[in-house]
């Protein structure tokens, strides 16, 4: 064989004329030549071994628990037709929020517009406006824009003209007139339904005219500011009516629906303990929002602004851009961020009105005139239930806390992802755990959505709201804002009848549940809800 | 020491039995970790490298970012990752092609390390399960394919063997590629 070799080497180093050698292919070529492939034996061996394992521990947790893996089914609230109807909307409040609502509906200011642009061409990641343009068209149009201050009316009309929105643009969009009283909107013709996202000291009053001059409603939590409140708007809403809808957007969140399947299957066992947490850290988080420079007495009805506000105070930048500081035009933390966390645990477990709240905190970091805590701890107790919601919030700290049911038999942390950790101690998956089926140390059902999809969140607060599952959630794969799902329930409910998720029993619920706390934070004492009377005692 | 490597009817270079021993094992057991990190990736359907990617540090970030931001480069490079894994692992276990695996399997281990590289200041979110100070396992892993490209053995035990008994390309460079004839 070697000789073989060496004369084919030799030959061509002769390079003399070269006669085809005939290389045999001997026993010991294909032996060496096949050396290795027995190493796939043990290879596959171990493999497949490795893969029936986890497979037969999957299944058995999945046949145990009855749940799959898969989103879950969204059914829609109503039949769904097409929305050839279109309807006419009015925005009373455009602030921030009311530009995210409107971004919802499908319009946009043009400086947005741009603004997205310029982002997502520094940051590839942003696909903020690519999911903007690709929302579906929800057939309605931006008839009025109400506003107390003259740049944010301004900025409303221009956003109802802007072609640059998810139907491609008609160009026949006329544009919204601006009114300087709600209550001129309100009796206009061509205003079908309204949306509220004014500070929460106006809701009731303009929800209650709203209904009684037949435009159907959509609300920005919290329902209201005070307790009284929360029984006037319910009884007018239902008497009118007219479809309700309050703005907790988590309502649409994937992960929640989820969730709930997975407390109604008891997978977690018998829960005692829910803790849903605030933890931001930001002037921004904290309510510290800009001062718009063109802010004055002359651009801003500081008269209308107070409206129903308890205490008259001489005009005020700070309070008018930073409302939200001030117990006269909300509750601070409950109203702002308790609600949404309140309102996530009532969908998930229909909680309803708790029988008792204690509440405490304080004014420990942002101490620049706000008479809001920026800390703050609750806890509702609900006996009949025998479980107790602690909600637990900070503005001067970022540290991720999760919404954490706690069960006997298992644990869910819920946000955008959620996950279910079996309890080691369980009654239920005793056998299971020892039999090393299931491992404690390991969550025992994990639903990701959007594993493959695509980060569009930036700033700290959004980022926040996006853990806590109020940004985006997914449908048929594909991220879409919860809120655009939000307005698009209530205009589905508007067209063809039905009650959107958050109606106005919904709403009741969480109004008095966060005002349990404000009561309990400011007469420092604990209260409870006399179930008999309708009170809070 | 002169006989036993006389002795060696090899087809390719002359090694001791106990180095040939030690490069097959080496190339073996490279060969099975790049192949099961390949087969893991197929077998889960939720796998994807945006998240590695989106974790990157260094000069390549950029790139990675703009990779994850389009979904189609997105799936290229999860498919070639997957496949390109499996075939390397493959062709070093069979010993076929295995000069052009190392190869392959230097340049994929050069890109883990070069998106994730263990810098001095650079800190990860993804749990390691060791500590590192600028070598990393990526890297010790490249080297040793280095050694493999240029100590090869799949013309001696491996399919290389029986591939290229009868035909052999007339490039020098193929050659070179396919492990008959050495770097110089």
């Amino acid at each position: 064989m070697s000789k073989e070799t060496n004369n084919k080497i030799t030959d061509k180093q002769n390079k003399g004329p070269v006669k085809k050698e005939k290389v045999s292919i001997s026993r010991r070529d294909i032996l060496k030549g096949l050396a290795t492939i027995p190493v796939f034996g043990p290879f596959l061996y171990a493999l497949l071994k490795k893969k029936f394992s986890d497979d037969f521990k999957k299944r058995e947790i999945l046949a145990e628990l009855g749940i799959s893996e898969k989103a879950p089914a969204v059914l829609p609230k109503t039949i769904l037709k097409k929305s050839k109807e279109l309807i006419r909307l009015g925005i009373i409040g455009f602030g921030g929020r009311g530009e995210a609502l409107m971004h919802a509906a499908g319009f946009a200011h043009p400086d947005w517009i741009e603004r997205k642009k310029k982002d997502a061409r520094e940051n590839k990641l942003d696909k903020t406006l690519e999911a903007f343009l690709s929302q579906e068209d929800l057939n309605v149009v931006l008839n009025g824009v109400c506003d107390v201050f003259d740049v944010r009316a301004e900025r409303g009309i221009a956003a109802s003209k802007n072609d640059i929105r998810p139907d491609g643009g008609s160009g026949l969009l006329k544009g919204a007139k601006r009114y300087r009283h709600y209550q001129d909107m309100l009796q206009s013709d061509d205003i079908d339904a309204v949306i509220i996202a004014t500070p929460d000291h106006w809701h009731t009053q303009m929800t209650i005219d709203a209904v009684k001059a037949g435009k159907h409603v959509y609300c920005e939590k919290c329902m209201t500011r005070t307790v009284d409140e929360a029984f006037k708007i319910a009884a007018a809403v239902k008497k009118s009516g007219m479809v309700f809808q309050l703005g907790h957007q988590g309502r649409q969140q994937e992960s929640y629906i989820k969730a709930k399947q997975i407390a109604k299957k008891n997978i977690l066992g018998k829960i005692t303990l829910v803790e849903t947490t605030t933890n931001r850290n930001s002037p921004g988080g904290a309510w510290v929002y800009e001062i718009h420079e063109e802010g004055s007495p002359e651009t801003i009805d500081w008269k209308q602004f107070q409206g129903p506000a308890p205490n008259r105070v001489p005009f005020s930048l700070e309070r008018f851009f930073r409302w939200r500081c001030w117990f006269d035009y909300g509750t601070g933390l409950c109203g702002d961020l308790l609600s949404h966390e309140y309102d996530a645990v009532n969908q998930i477990l229909e909680l309803g009105i708790p029988k008792s709240a204690v509440a405490s905190g304080g004014i420990y970091f942002f101490q620049d005139g706000r008479d809001v805590p920026d800390v703050f701890q609750a806890v509702f107790e609900y006996p009949d239930r025998d479980l107790t919601l602690v909600y637990s919030a900070t503005l001067a700290s970022g540290r991720h806390r999760g919404k954490i049911f706690m069960g006997h038999d298992a644990s869910m942390e819920v946000g955008y992802s959620l996950t279910v950790t079996a309890d080691w101690e369980s009654t239920r998956y005793k056998e299971k755990i020892i039999n090393r089926i299931i491992n404690t140390s390991l969550p025992l059902f994990t639903y990701q959505p959007g594993l493959k999809g695509i980060d569009t969140v930036t700033s700290a607060t959004e980022k926040y709201f996006a853990t806590r599952g109020l940004m985006y959630t997914l449908r048929g794969g594909r991220p879409v804002d919860v809120t655009h799902l939000h307005v698009k329930e209530w205009l589905d409910c508007i067209r063809n009848g039905g009650q959107p998720s958050c109606n106005i029993d919904r709403g009741f619920e969480e109004a008095i549940t966060c005002h349990m706390a404000t009561i309990s934070y400011l007469e420092r004492r604990k209260v409870e809800w006399d179930l008999v009377n309708k009170q809070i005692i | 020491m002169q006989k036993k490597i006389k002795n060696n009817h090899a087809r390719g270079p002359n090694y001791t039995t106990a180095q040939l021993t030690t490069l097959v094992v080496l190339r073996i057991l490279i060969g099975w970790h790049i192949l099961y990190e390949g087969i893991v990736k197929v077998l889960n359907p939720y796998w994807s490298s945006a998240g590695y990617l989106l974790e990157s540090k260094g000069i390549f970030s950029g790139l990675a970012t703009s990779i994850v931001a389009s979904p189609t480069a997105l799936r290229i490079v999860d498919f070639l990752n997957m496949w390109g894994l499996i075939a390397i692992g493959l062709g070093l276990i069979a010993g076929c092609l295995t000069r052009v695996a190392s190869i392959s399997g230097i340049v994929l281990l050069f890109l883990y390390y070069a998106f994730n590289p263990s810098f001095i200041g650079y800190t990860y979110s993804t749990p390691v399960e060791g500590s590192y100070l600028i070598v990393n396992k990526n890297l010790i892993e490249i080297c040793a394919l280095f050694v493999l490209m240029l100590f090869p053995t799949g013309t001696i035990i491996g399919l290389d063997r029986l591939i290229f008994i009868k035909k052999k390309p007339k490039k020098r460079i193929l050659k070179i590629l396919l492990g008959l004839e050495e770097f110089k």
